[in-house]
């Protein structure tokens, strides 16, 4: 069968979606240094007071966030380029010849570039070798007048130097565990060092580059950002108060917010939300939930392994001559042919002015499980608004949780305006970290044309159907008790054919011979399932709904054959009988394979169970392939 | 195999209690024969009308009766000259009586198919069922009832009504439109068909089925509980996104009198090879290749059927769960709905039992799937628990896909407590805004439900049509303008907004349109890019937030009045030329001495104070303290010159002193000066 292996992962309606993804990547770059801080403070433990058996570093926790991080990017922006920089190591690497800084790369990669296998692959291996390659060293010395971190914010500002900030999003990610880097450091000496490595990251700043904090801290040391790293960053009154990440009570924590953080805020687009009387406010639209699909395929010429260029050329059906894109499209109706300009169906689409007009408000009840056709958007206020519009955002969302509503809106895109629910979603912290931010989710509703009556068309001729009865129901619940996922969380599952796509593509661009095995974690857990008290409980409820007759019930049911099935199995009988009268092995060797009809050859495939589709000579090679010739 | 067609019927009443919805309904059905026209050219569609003025139906010439019941158009595969008639309908001068027409139009689906095309013949009934029904020759009224829709399922007819009950309908008769919703309650169930009322206009077009959809199933088979247990159920799609119609390109190279030309246009897709850019590479001889990261890894199909994944096909239960464990908005696709296998009593028995059970203790099922054998993915999905109310329809599920963990991505956005008190409404604004929610209400206690889905029609879609079947006759029409009873779904309702004045004005009392800019001038290089691939978007930006960008990227060149502090730092951290140092210090200087000089009371001194605190540390970081110093100090001078001691009493009691020696080696004021400059000045002043 000719698949691509795009086209397996997507729907149609996933194809606009994800091409419009493709275009967003590739527009907006971002160019990333991983800083981080190599001193040996990183190489305590964390909080020695508890997870006695399992002791890790605040270095290992950066580099393993890194290192999923990568992870993540080749997937899924692998445009973007990264360098990796310790600072404060012993060794140095860098373009100026700066102490205490070390970039790390692989062969065939710049410092900063896009991700590459071998770089995932070198980094993950990283930790074991870093004492012998790089080393641990404080950088800041009371008597030198070295300053590692001036260094370091210098080496990472000059490989940011590549790329127009224009077009492409630049940032600093500073990763340490030191709230106070020239604590060691007295007097003029000391305000001194503080000025010019603040001066460095102003500078760094006034190029466009943005500079993050990542402190590694753990509850019983919270990491003081007031202490210096606020100035550096140019954090101020009210952001500083955001910015203090709640301290983590376990590691896990701690690495979720740090993995969080790294990633940067999309906006999908800019809307303008028309609440009533003409006051409307400004809001950002996020797309925090979308279909992940593998990259699209590029051919390449089988001989070289070099990339194909695709050239797409438009011809006449009726002359035969090359044209230029039409400008126009027709559609057959009535006898005639219909055309019409691109530009009057984008007038046609063009229902409403606004982006988003609030039509009034429904109690959640209201919103039905079918309503719902894409993934959801998110909405948060936008920074370019003033102080009265959050007010209102606010209190609306407020007043929305309260009283238990939804809004309803129309949406007014150029692709496909419709009526969106926008559902007020409060703000879930779990031990620290944010599970789901405050702000509102827009649902696409569906139209009527765009729902099926599936349940009336099925309904019962004779004008009844039993329910169950309230011991069923009983039974049904006590299943339902047995057999209960308490903590689940819809991002608990990995995509087993994503996760089996990226491993096989790993292993052949490492050239590895074996493909590590996945583990499918979306089977059912038949332990847990062959439990006792399941069993039991499944039992019960099985003989409370069919009696003891389960067996022959089911038996029934696969009984009565379809019309269809009976024709697939006369056609599958009757294959079965011509493809006996071919001498298959003699045809085969002697290469007469393709002087049969494609008929004859489908006879041999079906009576083998196999696929009938693709060209004579797919089929061909089909048959021979069985046969193990 | 040709393709199945249906016959459809439309029983329409144009008596004179429905004149004012016909407009909408001769839209309504016009539209649903132009889809015809397009997506199933070969159904049949006829038009019986009643409530006419004059009588046309041949049981009228054979047996007598049936007044006021005109045959329009006799069923015929649907043309242009059915959505004409559709279009223009008669206005009746008579009160309708709907079982005369389902009669009629009974026996012409008789007459024309027999007992053929079973299943396939559909009578739609749209009235308002406020007048009166005939008595019947023999029996009671609901015993002729039952005997016509009798026959209507013997001969495979299904019969649909909408009645419209809009608010003209208040002052009709009670006690007829009673009889008549059971009469109409009858037919519903006998033919198991739908029975809709409406009272909005806007859902006239939605409840009119303009496109009628085979259904097929997704998965049937067995949904596991274990090895030992599994429900027979069929699957289908529950909704799925109508798509605009797909239009082919159009190329205009063949002569326009070409009877026989097909105008379409040919894409063409060759592979040239990167190196040499004349040398096509045939089909063989390409390779697929993945990405990954800037690597491109090649991989034959074969090669990679060798390696996919490839599950089982099955629909398995994983679990339940509490229903708070999945939000809402995680639902990523159209929906799934899950039905026990018709006429399996067991299988009717065990979905209702689970579904109920699910419904009482509010849990939620979740399921792997994967629909078809081949498929290489495979489907985590939330089931929903969907009870019916009517007693011939069962019990059944939804499925709604699931992300996976790689779908989701975690940005981080500020809580809303963490916001200043300026951007958090107040109690005051907060009771206007609960009002607006209550005030505006689209589902109010005893009315029918605006704009619910199941009856709102796409009006994008009725547009297009609309101005298909107008270039038609005339290709050169403009784009018609958007219906007017459609426009309500783009639109807030005008009426309910009129209704609730007081309210909505309250509320924009309590929100003041114009607030201060959230963004504060940051130190950071320009405003953020837009990633907006939206053209409206630019258009739509308002003055305001076009200067508030412009305010942010251009750079500070004077100290303004509204926030000298920040301006004084960021002209002071300027890099570009070493003038700014000095020009900062001295425009900061006059315009703290203006600050003084113009207060009144007191009421400048906190913004001087501000002015001084930055000038204090600016001049310590660049290394100036002297500037500072003397400035002081001639600002102590000053206003005891002009007796504004209030104003170094000010100072000293927020703990302002000189630059010491120990903050800025250049200064020659030692910390004990620096710390009593101002008290000690302070005895001078009396």
């Amino acid at each position: 069968m000719e698949l691509d292996a795009d086209d397996i992962f997507r729907d149609d309606e996933d194809y606009a979606e994800s091409q419009r993804s493709l275009l967003e990547d590739e527009s907006t770059k971002e160019y990333v240094v991983y800083l981080v801080d190599a001193s040996p403070k990183m190489f305590n433990t964390i909080c020695p007071a508890q997870e006695h058996q399992n002791l890790q570093t605040y270095f290992h926790i950066a580099i393993s966030c890194i290192s999923q991080t990568l992870k993540t990017q080749i997937i899924s922006r692998s445009y973007d380029q990264v360098a990796i920089c310790f600072f404060n190591t012993r060794e140095k690497k860098n373009l100026q010849g700066l102490n205490s800084v070390f970039v790390f790369t692989v062969p065939e990669r710049e410092f900063l570039d896009r991700p590459t296998a071998r770089l995932i692959k070198e980094f993950d291996q990283l930790e074991e070798s870093f004492s012998k390659h790089i080393g641990s060293q404080h950088g800041i010395v009371s008597d030198t007048r070295e300053n590692s971190l001036y260094n370091a914010i210098w080496a990472a500002q000059a490989l940011l130097r590549k790329g127009s900030a224009k077009t492409v999003d630049k940032r600093i990610l500073l990763f340490t565990n030191d709230d106070d880097p020239f604590g060691s450091i007295k007097g003029a000496a000391k305000s001194d060092m503080i000025r010019m490595t603040l001066q460095r990251a102003k500078d760094a700043q006034d190029l466009g580059i943005s500079i993050e904090l990542l402190p590694l801290s753990c509850s019983d040391e919270v990491f003081k950002v007031s202490q210096f790293y606020a100035d550096l960053i140019g954090l101020q009154g009210d952001d500083l108060v955001d910015f203090i990440p709640a301290a983590g009570n376990k590691l896990e924590d701690m690495k979720d917010q740090l993995r969080k953080r790294m990633f940067t805020k999309r906006i999908v687009k800019r809307l303008k939300f028309t609440i009533v009387n003409g006051i409307s406010i400004e809001l950002n639209s996020y797309a925090l939930i979308r279909h992940t699909v593998p990259g699209a395929i590029t051919w390449l010429d089988s001989v070289t392994n070099c990339p194909l260029k695709n050239e797409r050329t438009f011809i006449c059906a009726d002359t035969g001559a090359l044209v230029e894109e039409p400008t126009r499209r027709f559609l057959p109706y009535k006898n005639q042919n219909i055309t019409f300009l691109m530009k009057q169906l984008s007038e046609v689409k063009r229902v409403s002015t606004g982006h988003l007009h609030l039509l009034g408000f429904k109690p959640m009840s209201c919103l039905r499980d079918y309503y719902n056709l894409k993934p959801s958007t998110f909405l948060y206020p936008s920074d370019e608004g003033t102080d009265s519009s959050m007010c209102i955002f606010i209190a609306l969302h407020r007043s929305m949780i309260q009283l238990n509503r939804f809004a309803v809106a129309f949406s007014g895109s150029s692709s496909r305006p419709q009526l969106v629910a926008l559902i007020a979603q409060e703000e879930v912290v779990q031990s620290g970290s944010q599970i789901e931010p405050p702000g509102m989710h827009m649902i696409y509703l569906p139209y009527s044309d765009d729902i099926r009556l599936v349940e009336e068309r099925y309904s019962d001729t004779s004008g009844m159907v039993t329910k169950a009865s309230s011991d069923q129901i009983k039974r049904a619940a006590d299943l339902i008790k047995r057999v209960d996922l308490k903590d689940f969380s819809v991002c608990q599952f990995t995509n087993p054919a994503l996760q089996r796509h990226y491993a096989v593509l790993q292993a052949l661009a490492l050239e590895e011979n074996d493909i590590p095995e996945m583990k499918d974690e979306t089977l059912p857990d038949e332990e847990g399932l062959a439990r006792p008290g399941v069993v039991r409980a499944l039992e019960e409820f099985k003989t409370s709904v069919y009696g003891d007759n389960y067996d022959e019930e089911n038996e029934q049911g696969i009984g009565k054959p379809t019309e269809a099935s009976k024709k697939r199995k006369a056609n599958a009988e009757f294959a079965t009988k011509e493809c006996e009268q071919y001498d298959w092995g003699e045809l085969a060797d002697t290469g007469k394979l393709k002087d049969l009809t494609v008929v004859e050859l489908k006879y041999y495939l079906t009576a083998h169970n196999l696929p009938l589709t693709g060209k004579k000579e797919a089929l061909i090679s089909r048959i021979l392939s069985d046969m193990g010739k | 195999m040709p393709p199945i067609k249906e016959a459809l019927l439309l029983l329409l009443d144009v008596g004179p209690s429905m004149h004012s919805v016909l407009p909408e309904i001769e839209k309504a059905c016009s539209l649903l024969v132009q889809k015809k026209l397009i997506y199933s050219k070969n159904d049949e569609v006829g038009i019986v009308l009643f409530g006419t003025e004059d009588t046309d139906n041949e049981l009228t010439t054979e047996v007598g009766g049936y007044q006021h019941v005109v045959v329009l158009k006799n069923s015929k595969v649907v043309d242009g000259d059915i959505v004409e008639a559709l279009q223009h309908l008669p206005r009746g001068t008579t009160d309708g009586d709907f079982v005369d027409a389902v009669i009629v139009g009974m026996d012409l689906l008789i007459k024309k198919f027999g007992q053929t095309n079973k299943g396939k013949k559909r009578i739609c009934l749209i009235t308002n069922a406020q007048c009166p029904i005939k008595e019947s020759y023999e029996g009671t009224k609901e015993e002729q009832v039952t005997t016509i829709a009798k026959q209507l399922t013997a001969h495979g007819m299904k019969m649909e009504s909408i009645i419209f009950r809009g608010k003209l309908c208040q002052d009709a008769n009670k006690g007829i439109m009673d009889e008549n919703d059971r009469l109409l309650n009858i037919f519903s169930k006998e033919t198991s068909t739908r029975l809709l009322y409406l009272e909005n206009p806007i859902s006239l077009f939605g409840a009119l089925r303009t496109r009628n959809i085979t259904l097929v199933t997704v998965f049937r088979g067995d949904l596991e509980f274990s090895p030992k247990l599994g429900i027979k159920v069929m699957v289908y799609k529950k909704t799925a996104e109508e798509k605009f119609p797909t239009l082919k390109k159009y190329s205009d190279k063949a002569p326009p009198n070409d009877k026989f030309a097909t105008r379409e246009v040919k894409i063409d897709y060759e592979y040239k090879s990167s190196e040499d850019p004349d040398k096509f590479v045939p089909p063989d001889q390409r390779i697929r290749g993945y990405p990954y990261g800037p690597q491109i890894v090649p991989l034959s199909t074969s090669e990679w059927d060798a390696v996919k994944f490839l599950p089982e096909k099955g629909v398995k239960l994983l679990g339940f769960t509490d229903s708070s464990n999945v939000f809402r908005h995680h639902y990523m696709k159209d929906v799934y709905v899950f039905l026990p296998q018709p006429g399996n009593t067991r299988s009717i028995l065990a979905v209702s039992a689970l579904a109920r059970a699910m419904k009482e203790m509010d849990k939620v099922a979740i399921l792997r799937c994967v629909w078809k054998q081949g498929q290489a993915n495979v489907v985590i999905g939330v089931l929903t628990p969907n009870l019916s109310d009517k007693e011939n329809i069962p019990d059944s599920f939804y499925l709604n896909v699931l992300p996976f963990a790689e779908d989701v991505r975690e940005f981080q956005f500020p809580s809303f407590s963490n916001f200043p008190a300026s951007w958090l409404p107040n109690g005051q604004q907060l009771e206007a805004a609960a009002n607006l929610v209550k005030a505006l209400d689209l589902a109010p206690d005893g009315q029918e439900e605006v704009l619910l889905p199941d009856f709102t029609a796409n009006p994008v879609l009725e547009r297009f049509y609309r101005f298909l079947e107008q270039k038609s006759k005339d290709p050169d029409v403009a784009v018609p303008p958007l219906d007017d009873i459609l426009k309500k779904i783009t639109e807030p309702d005008a009426d309910l907004l009129l209704q609730n004045k007081s309210v909505i004005d309250s509320f924009c009392r309590s929100f003041e349109l114009k607030g201060n800019p959230l963004k504060k001038s940051r130190r950071l290089f320009g405003g953020k890019r837009s990633f907006s691939n939206d053209e409206e978007v630019k258009e739509n930006i308002t003055a305001e937030s076009a200067n508030l960008i412009e305010n942010a990227s251009v750079k500070v060149e004077k100290i303004g009045d509204l926030t000298p502090a920040q301006d004084f730092e960021a002209l002071i951290s300027r890099r570009d030329s070493p003038d700014w140092v000095v020009k900062a210090i001295n425009e900061m200087k006059n315009k703290i001495f203006d600050l003084v000089e113009d207060s009144h009371e007191g009421d400048n001194y906190p913004k001087a104070l501000e002015c001084l605190v930055v000038l204090r540390k600016g001049c310590i970081l660049e290394q100036e303290p002297k500037q500072f110093n003397d400035f002081l100090k001639h600002l102590c001078n000053f206003c005891q010159e002009k007796s504004l001691h209030s104003f170094c009493q000010y100072l000293a009691s927020k703990d302002l002193t000189l630059i010491s020696k120990t903050e800025a080696v250049d200064s020659d004021v030692t910390d004990e000066d620096a710390k009593s400059f101002l008290v000690k000045s302070e005895p001078k002043v009396e």
